[in-house]
């Protein structure tokens, strides 16, 4: 017999060991992420995939589902939170969509949207985050990092060549590239590898390639990130 | 340098009238006077107020983000700063020669421009003083007035307007801050049921901007005396000019006359322009202050835009356009014509060659097709220039081996008309204002002159028509004898 647990009244179906959000998408019903990614372990460092389990909080991305759980994840008091949470980085970046090359395709961008999300709200830390442009084919700007650590894993992982690390602690984390010079042009990375492809906002891009794809066909042109991602099931 | 009337010789015992901000304008900039006692003027100034720094922040930004970031100087006609960056930017890629495909597209979204800027221009900003007189009742004078006074003129304002930003929104993805053009060529071509529902409503276009130059050209002579002589001074006058000295607003190389119309530089490549064109600062505006470098700072300033335009090529190349060119050099007597006010006039023949040449390109069916994009060798130094609605742009970028911006340098349209904006505000103020009570009718004079170079002082987005206007007058003890305010 199908095990389920109930998301915003819905019965959503379960494998023992998916997490709730594993759960959800497969059964085509988004929750807001950004740090989560079906191809690799949970980090649960967003937060943004926060719902409430039997009336708690928790990171859906780290919770597995059990049977006759009471989940709540699109309500107004919790995309409230989510909300406010996208609105600090954007305000602890540099994220200024209108001549990002990402925009469109921008999961940040995209998840803002969905919220609901009408301006940045809090001041903003305009932190100065030069660009990485030592590498011939990579650019890595700094300025648009949301912490994910989606390229820390991929590279471990998938590339097994730990080119990105997240360094320092607290508002001080950043992404370094782990070469004694710092500099992406003295790392083992490529145009295929895994970390290359993964990043959710505009930090790791193939140079020379920006605006290629015209307004209207870019990812989140088509449908919204809820659509998009559901259909997908990431 | 000084000119005339630029700063007092004893500013400290003068009254000061500002209007600040001038409205009707794009963007934000005020005039400072300084008057006497007995309500002499000593001093005009036209001072761009905000500081905007494009400049510094794309340095360090990759290449190819250039075209994309610089559009953000304006909402009005970002396309001259995509283009003009873009075409540096082919330099930079060594992309020599574009596709036709590509090359045509850029044209057609920048002749798209043209018309929706210089229609907003004449119809929203302008008409109601061109229509009402320069003081009449001010709660008229604005495009609302228009509307109920002249319901078609207004009308087809509109819809001129909507034409162009329509031909933006098809060639750039969006009507504000597209990303169409890239590096070496283009990202779209048109579809064929793009470029059919904007043939469906060219050849009204063609007709409605037809009687617009017919508007302007019976509103100018009918009343010579103003119009030929309205904050007139004599300058030299620079654009480019196409093939065969053909009016060009895309591409060619640059051209000078002195006041007379004599040439002074011809078929220079804008590669170049650094060896022909310097630019001065004032302590006293942010906006810098161009001049051919030939003639030095004391006389090489310029003006450019229509007027410096259409008397600055041999031909236009569309015959209605071409038509109107030769009634308004007939007009003129044979000589350049200087006149502040003709802008309107050159304006609208502007706007009738570029819906023309939009009619050609849209019968052309290199727009339908595949090849979008060419790469050549890389350089390092790239200059890019653009005949934008209110007059040449350049945008000089070098970039370094990394594909990073180290250097940027702007000239923008406006600021090339800046020492022709003050000397035509100093004109008026001296005619108009010399000895006489400072009424909000007079002031607006003075904003009338600067409106005719449809300046775009910060190259910024503001809304239209809402800019509060505040003048007041302080004594020489600074006491506040008079206040003129309109919300």
């Amino acid at each position: 017999m199908t095990q389920t647990f109930t998301l915003d009244g819905k019965a959503i179906p379960f494998a023992d060991g998916q997490t709730i959000i594993q759960a959800a998408l497969a059964a085509g019903v988004f929750i807001p992420h950004l740090c989560y990614h079906p191809e690799f372990k949970p980090h649960g460092s967003c937060k943004l995939c926060t719902v409430k389990v039997n009336g708690r909080q928790t990171a859906s991305c780290t919770m597995r589902a059990a049977a006759g759980m009471q989940v709540e994840s699109n309500t107004e008091e919790i995309n409230a939170e989510r909300r406010a949470l996208t609105q600090m980085l954007f305000v602890e970046g540099n994220h200024f969509c209108p001549s990002c090359e990402k925009s469109g395709d921008c999961q940040l961008q995209a998840t803002a949207y969905h919220l609901g999300m009408m301006s940045p709200h809090f001041d903003h830390f305009f932190p100065n985050r030069p660009v990485d442009a030592s590498h011939p084919e990579l650019l890595l700007d700094f300025n648009r990092c949301i912490l994910c650590s989606l390229c820390v894993r991929a590279s471990r992982d998938v590339d097994g060549k730990n080119v990105f690390a997240l360094s320092g602690r607290g508002i001080k984390t950043h992404l370094i590239v782990n070469a004694k010079s710092g500099r992406l042009a003295d790392t083992d990375i490529a145009l295929g590898d895994k970390a290359v492809q993964v990043c959710p906002v505009g930090v790791i891009l193939r140079k020379r390639t920006g605006f290629a794809v015209p307004i209207g066909e870019r990812t989140y042109d088509k449908a919204p990130i809820a659509e998009t991602v559901a259909q997908e099931g990431t | 340098m000084t000119y005339n009337l630029e700063t007092a010789a004893h500013p400290e015992k003068l009254r000061r009238v500002a209007i600040d901000p001038v409205s009707r304008v794009e963007g934000h900039g005020k005039v400072t006077i300084l008057l006497d006692d007995q309500n002499k003027v000593h001093q005009v100034r036209l001072h761009i107020v905000e500081f905007r720094g494009f400049e510094k922040f794309i340095q360090g930004r990759p290449y190819w983000e250039v075209p994309v970031m610089v559009q953000r100087l304006c909402g009005i006609c970002p396309v001259s700063h995509h283009l003009a960056a873009s075409k540096a930017m082919d330099v930079i890629v060594g992309a020599r020669k574009l596709t036709p495909t590509a090359e045509k597209l850029r044209r057609l979204m920048h002749y798209g421009q043209m018309l929706q800027s210089h229609a907003l221009h004449f119809f929203h900003l302008c008409s109601p003083d061109l229509l009402f007189g320069f003081d009449s009742d001010v709660t008229k004078r604005n495009i609302v007035g228009v509307a109920a006074a002249h319901p078609e003129t207004a009308k087809r304002g509109v819809l001129l307007r909507k034409f162009g930003q329509e031909v933006i929104r098809h060639t750039a993805g969006k009507r504000v801050h597209g990303t169409g053009s890239v590096p070496g060529g283009v990202n779209k071509a048109l579809t064929v049921a793009e470029r059919d529902e904007l043939l469906k409503d060219i050849y009204p276009i063609i007709a409605w901007s037809r009687d617009a130059v017919h508007l302007i050209q019976k509103v100018h002579i009918q009343d010579p005396g103003l119009y030929n002589s309205f904050g007139i001074f004599r300058s030299n006058f620079m654009s480019i000019v196409g093939h065969n000295g053909d009016l060009d607003f895309y591409h060619g190389s640059l051209r000078a006359r002195d006041d007379n119309g004599k040439l002074i530089f011809d078929g220079v490549d804008y590669q170049d322009y650094d060896r022909y064109i310097e630019e001065e600062v004032k302590p006293w505006s942010y906006m810098k202050f161009p001049f051919l470098r030939s003639i030095g700072k004391e006389n090489g300033w310029y003006k450019v835009g229509p007027l410096a335009r259409v008397q600055n090529c041999d031909q236009i190349p569309t015959p209605f356009a071409e038509h109107e060119r030769k009634e308004f050099v007939d007009y003129a007597g044979g000589t350049p014509m200087h006149a502040p006010l003709a802008y309107h006039w050159t304006r609208m023949i502007e706007m009738l060659h570029a819906a023309e040449a939009i009619k050609e390109l849209l019968h052309d069916d290199d727009l339908l097709g595949a090849d979008l994009v060419v790469q050549g060798e890389r350089r390092t130094d790239g200059v890019g220039v653009i005949e934008a609605p209110r007059g040449t742009l350049f945008h000089h970028y070098r970039v370094d081996e990394n594909d990073v911006v180290t250097m940027a340098n702007l000239i923008v349209s406006t600021t090339n008309n800046n020492q022709a904006m003050n000397e035509a505000v100093r004109h008026v103020a001296r005619r108009y204002l010399h000895g006489r009570e400072v009424t909000e009718g007079l002031l607006n004079h003075i904003e009338v002159a600067i409106r005719a170079f449809d300046p775009c002082l910060s190259c910024a987005t503001h809304a239209l028509g809402k800019m509060p206007l505040e003048v007041e007058l302080v004594d020489a003890e600074g006491a506040l004898v008079h206040r003129l305010s309109r919300s």
